[in-house]
């Protein structure tokens, strides 16, 4: 392989319900900076059944190059379909750097992808920085349940591939002034070389939360004691329109469901607010919410690590602080209904 | 139809590892029950392995087993409130081969002694909890385990389920332990620089030391205290009677803690970090609250027959004897087939003329009768401080004055009179 | 026949492993070796498969000589048969080495006895990655389907299986021929207690032992370090948190204090309550 034909940065554009991700987005403006720092292009690919129209809202935040592949046969995600398309268009024009958002598509994609191209692909990183010199991807990621973290490089192989965690890396101001080319390639797939077909697709009737869009979350861990505890923190939550959360010693335990668990093998949130009850704030737990703007730690340990990692910590027996919390609240709530 | 073995043996600590890789090494089909993740996972220890009966089961085991420090100084303190009397023996025929004891983590020991019976081909199942004995006709026939299709059969049950068997006693074996029957033990394990350790205990290479602590670790409550070096942590911990724990409404640990931070002990553990914490209980009964051992078709070894010496804290040592005498009598009953409790009684005779029996009748009346005089630990230890403080301060007093005054602060005749006697009578439970 | 291949690992329990704070290293003495988790639900699935169609279970394994303990879980499990591939070679391999290696395994299983589904966790607890199973299925050239959640149903003889892949607010049912490759997520089933006479057998079982040799025509540029385009150039330990601002006085004053606090950022609250419903099960 001579890596010198390759050249440009790539991200993967997942849609969802005619838009684009946020991870997606938040990719091109990792890889817009990236791409300025070795003075190359960045590109986004694009695969979908009426998707053309999104090409461009790519461009406003940051890609200057969307290749598009756009046919009936790629109406639903299926790794086959996709994977076929992606490599493709790689071998075509031999991107560098070709970013994925680490969700469950692009997870599924990028290793598929990664077996057929022969190249290295880092999952689930959280930092991602370029030697402006060699092109190397120096993509860092937790490993060991979050003991430690990783630098990965891919030295001899192209394109080096990173599927990228949501909510680690900035998108971009959208900006429509921003220009770019959108370039339709040929689809020579036939449906008849699948070999899967998607037959149905349930939603879930309630509306699953959706943890990482939250603005206040209040998560309980062990020191909740078991589901009454949940129940407690439950209302306040309900009481200040914030999600619950859990920490993975809580999820095992059964008292909340996994969706629901926060850090390293469940959801990383960036929520206004995060509320960590009960939670001793193992580092796998605190991957996952370090980067919230406003931590805020009750627990009766005082020597527990949740403390070293919050902004403000109570040291106490959620019992008891968090019902005069919720009766605060409500207080306040009162007050303003009486007055205003 | 499930399976059948020659025998079960319930519990994979020292007792029935011991009793297990006996019977394995003679050919014997053996299953070796364990309800923890992997022998040694609910264990604590003191963590003193004594060579010589540990040699009985595996001779040279030292040179592959995972042994901590093989123990050259053994040193007892008599503490008080701010001072201590420390008496040691440190010599270096302990320091090399044949060695006289080791300490060891039980955690790793257990699993590698376990690992011995299996390679003799004795088959281990873990995580699996014996729920109680299948008895048929009056005869102990299997064991009933946790598990789905979980029933088992042997000619014999080997139950070295520990302290608190519940095998033998949904047999009737023995009752519910009092209270002061049986000891609680807290441990923990505090990690050390290897080479802090050597420095701060005065250790060459992987030498060891124990130190016993009697007196105010305690609070006067029956019992000791322990400090022993591992290779790379240090292993503390208090036990007591129940009873005196109950009586002083104290927690075991809030005793540990008080150890640890105790004025003569607080150097020794500096810097160290808390790996682990266990509490387990040791029957402290001895030769008098000893159960029932043997029944048809089984046979109790280790912990749960009570075969702790309550003085010299050998515990592991005597089960493992246990253990070994019981697998000798199976062996010997698989000639005739009789496994009735006639037949086996041969264990429990040859354990009573063995030094585990011999050792628990000599020293039958001692927890007892230290638990009727506190005043040995209350009284007679913070008196020995006194007079060494007196002895060896240097304020320009004579020798003999300060003798007189040693004497003086001994108290009244009468007191004399009765610590005399105290003394006597410990010395007689003792020798 | 139906045979079902599980792909499983041992790895280091990372709940409970210590990090040495000088060499940023694992202390692996610290962590027992353990089945890793997901495997474990990819095994029970094949297992509940066999119990439903018939069948035999074989579990393969890349690793150490210990992993034999890995495989022993599994045949606790009621898995039938474990092959370890262990090998000098394999050592330091990346994803995608390791997918060539269990590959190369899995063709000569399938040789002995053609192989109808292949079941993977959704990924190991010291890797976190997920790449391997895809990777398996792609050099198979069968079908991968990732966070399957369940296994509706399955046709050996016309060659088709149907199953539900989790999205994040719901699950798609998709039909795929057989063979293919599976990568589970816990919720799939639950694992019960192990029988007595698994527990056994587990105990006595020896797996099938091969190394680079056994495995017929390989290309060693592919196996370890060498057939790994990623490397580990550095490790270090995760920012330290700097630790925030304790509240003091009584449980009433820390309260106070902090409803202060929260009271800057009011306009996040919602003013009448709860916009989901509530988190427990």
């Amino acid at each position: 392989m001579n890596i010198e034909e390759y050249c440009g940065i790539w991200v993967f554009l997942e849609h969802k319900d005619g838009a684009i991700v946020p991870v997606s987005l938040e990719l091109l403006g990792a890889g817009r900076r990236l791409a300025d720092k070795r003075g190359v292009p960045l590109s986004g690919i694009l695969i979908g059944d009426g998707v053309k129209g999104l090409a461009a809202e790519a461009i406003t935040y940051g890609a200057e190059t969307v290749y598009v592949y756009d046919d009936p046969i790629f109406y639903h995600y299926r790794t086959e379909s996709y994977m076929r398309a992606v490599i493709a268009c790689v071998e075509k024009y031999k991107p560098e750097i070709f970013l994925y958002g680490a969700t469950s598509t692009g997870k599924d994609l990028a290793s598929a992808v990664a077996t057929d191209l022969a190249t290295g692909l880092t999952a689930d990183t959280t930092m991602l920085d370029v030697d402006a010199e060699t092109g190397l991807l120096e993509a860092s990621r937790p490993a060991f349940g979050g003991n430690i973290m990783a630098t990965i490089l891919c030295k001899k192989d192209r394109p080096q591939m990173a599927t990228v965690r949501p909510k680690v890396v900035k998108a971009l101001e959208r900006d429509p002034e921003r220009t770019g080319e959108v370039i339709e390639e040929p689809v020579e797939l036939r449906e008849e070389d699948i070999r899967t077909k998607v037959l149905d697709i349930v939603r879930h009737t309630v509306k699953k939360v959706r943890l990482d869009e939250a603005d206040i979350i209040v998560a309980g861990g062990k020191g909740l004691g078991g589901r009454a505890g949940f129940e407690m923190i439950g209302e306040f939550a309900k009481r200040i329109g914030a999600s619950v959360g859990g920490s993975r010693d809580a999820v095992e335990a059964g008292w909340i469901e996994h969706s629901r668990q926060v850090g390293q093998t469940g959801v990383t949130v960036t929520p206004k607010i995060y509320f960590a009850i009960g939670i001793s704030g193992a580092i796998q737990h605190l991957v996952g919410m370090q980067n919230s703007g406003l931590i805020i730690a009750i627990n009766k340990d005082s020597n527990a690590a949740i403390f070293q990692a919050c902004h403000y910590g109570i040291v106490g027996d959620a019992f008891e602080i968090v019902p005069m919390l919720t009766e605060a609240f409500d207080q306040a709530l009162r007050e303003e209904v009486e007055h205003g | 139809m499930a399976e059948k073995f020659d025998v079960i043996v319930v519990g994979a600590g020292p007792a029935g590892t011991a009793c297990a890789y006996t019977l394995a090494k003679q050919g014997v089909s053996v299953l070796l029950l364990e309800r923890g993740e992997y022998p040694g996972s609910k264990n604590v220890m003191g963590g003193v392995l004594y060579r010589k009966m540990m040699e009985d089961v595996i001779p040279g085991f030292y040179k592959e087993a995972p042994v901590e420090r093989p123990i050259v100084e053994q040193r007892f303190m008599m503490l008080d409130k701010e001072s201590a009397t420390t008496f040691s023996y440190k010599g270096m025929e302990w320091g090399k081969e044949p060695y006289n004891n080791f300490t060891v983590l039980r955690a790793k020991f257990d699993q590698w002694f376990a690992d011995k019976a299996v390679e003799q081909g004795a088959l281990l199942i873990n995580e699996t909890v014996a729920l109680e004995c299948i008895v048929k006709d009056g005869k102990v026939v299997g064991v009933r385990t946790d598990r789905p299709e979980g029933d088992i059969y042997a000619d014999v049950v080997v139950l070295a389920d520990g302290v608190n068997s519940l095998l033998a006693k949904s047999l009737g074996f023995h009752k519910e332990f009092k209270p002061d029957e049986v000891a609680l033990a807290v441990m923990e394990v505090l990690k050390l620089d290897k080479k802090v350790i050597e420095d701060r205990f005065n250790l060459e290479g992987d030498q060891g030391c124990t130190i016993e602590i009697f007196g105010d670790s305690t609070k006067g409550i029956l019992g000791t205290a322990w400090l022993y070096t591992n290779k790379d942590s240090l292993n503390i911990g208090v036990g007591t009677m129940l009873s005196g724990l109950i009586k002083h409404k104290l927690k075991p640990y809030e005793l540990l803690e008080y150890v640890k931070t105790h004025p003569m002990i607080r150097p020794y553990i500096q810097g160290t970090e808390q790996q682990e914490y266990l509490a387990h209980l040791i029957p402290e009964g001895g030769y008098r609250s000893m159960p029932k051992i043997v029944g048809d078709g089984v046979l109790v070894v280790g912990d749960a027959a009570q075969m702790v010496n309550a003085i010299h804290r050998e515990g592991s040592n005597m089960a493992m004897t246990s253990g070994v005498i019981a697998a000798e009598t199976i062996i010997e009953a698989q000639s005739t087939g009789d496994f009735s409790e006639k037949a086996l009684d041969v264990y429990r005779q040859r354990l009573m003329y063995s030094f585990v029996g011999e050792d628990l009748k000599k020293y039958k009346d001692a927890t007892h009768h230290f638990e009727k005089y506190p005043h040995y630990f209350e009284q007679y230890i913070p008196m020995i401080n006194r007079a060494a403080s007196q002895m060896f301060t240097v304020d320009g007093t004579s020798k003999r004055e300060k003798q007189r005054k040693i004497w003086q602060g001994i108290g009244t005749v009468g007191d004399k009179i009765k610590i005399a006697r105290d003394l006597f009578q410990a010395w007689r439970v003792m020798k | 026949m139906l045979h079902i291949v599980a792909c499983i690992k041992q790895v280091p329990d990372t709940k409970i492993i210590k990090m040495n704070p000088k060499t940023n290293t694992m202390d692996r003495s610290s962590a027992p070796a353990i089945l890793n988790p997901y495997d474990a639900h990819a095994v029970e699935e094949a297992v509940r498969l066999k119990a439903r169609y018939g069948g035999k279970v074989s579990v393969v394994t890349m690793g150490p000589p210990p992993a034999v303990k890995a495989i022993r879980k599994c045949i606790e499990i009621g898995a039938d048969e474990g092959y370890l591939i262990t090998d000098r070679a394999f050592a330091g391999a990346d994803t995608l080495a390791t997918s060539y290696s269990l590959t190369k395994a899995i063709e000569k299983i399938g040789t002995m006895e053609p192989i109808d589904l292949i079941i993977c966790g959704k990924m190991t607890i010291d890797g976190d990655t997920g790449q391997v199973g895809p990777g398996i299925a792609r050099r198979l050239d069968i079908p991968p389907l990732t966070s399957v959640n369940k296994v509706v149903e399955l046709d050996r003889e016309v060659g088709y299986a149907v199953v539900h892949r989790k999205l994040e607010d719901g699950y798609e049912v998709i039909q795929t021929t057989l063979p293919c490759l599976l990568s589970v997520e816990k919720e799939i089933n639950e694992i019960p207690y192990s029988t007595l006479p698994n527990m056994m057998r587990a105990a006595r079982y020896q797996p099938v032992i091969w190394s680079v040799e056994d495995l017929g025509i390989v290309d060693r540029t592919k196996l370890g370090l060498k057939g790994s385009p990623t490397i580990v150039a550095k490790v270090w330990p995760p920012d330290k948190p700097k630790g925030g601002e304790m509240l003091q006085g009584s449980s009433e004053e820390q309260v106070n204090r902090l409803f202060s606090i929260l009271m800057n950022k009011k306009e996040l609250f919602h003013k009448s309550g709860a916009t989901e419903e509530g988190g427990v099960q």
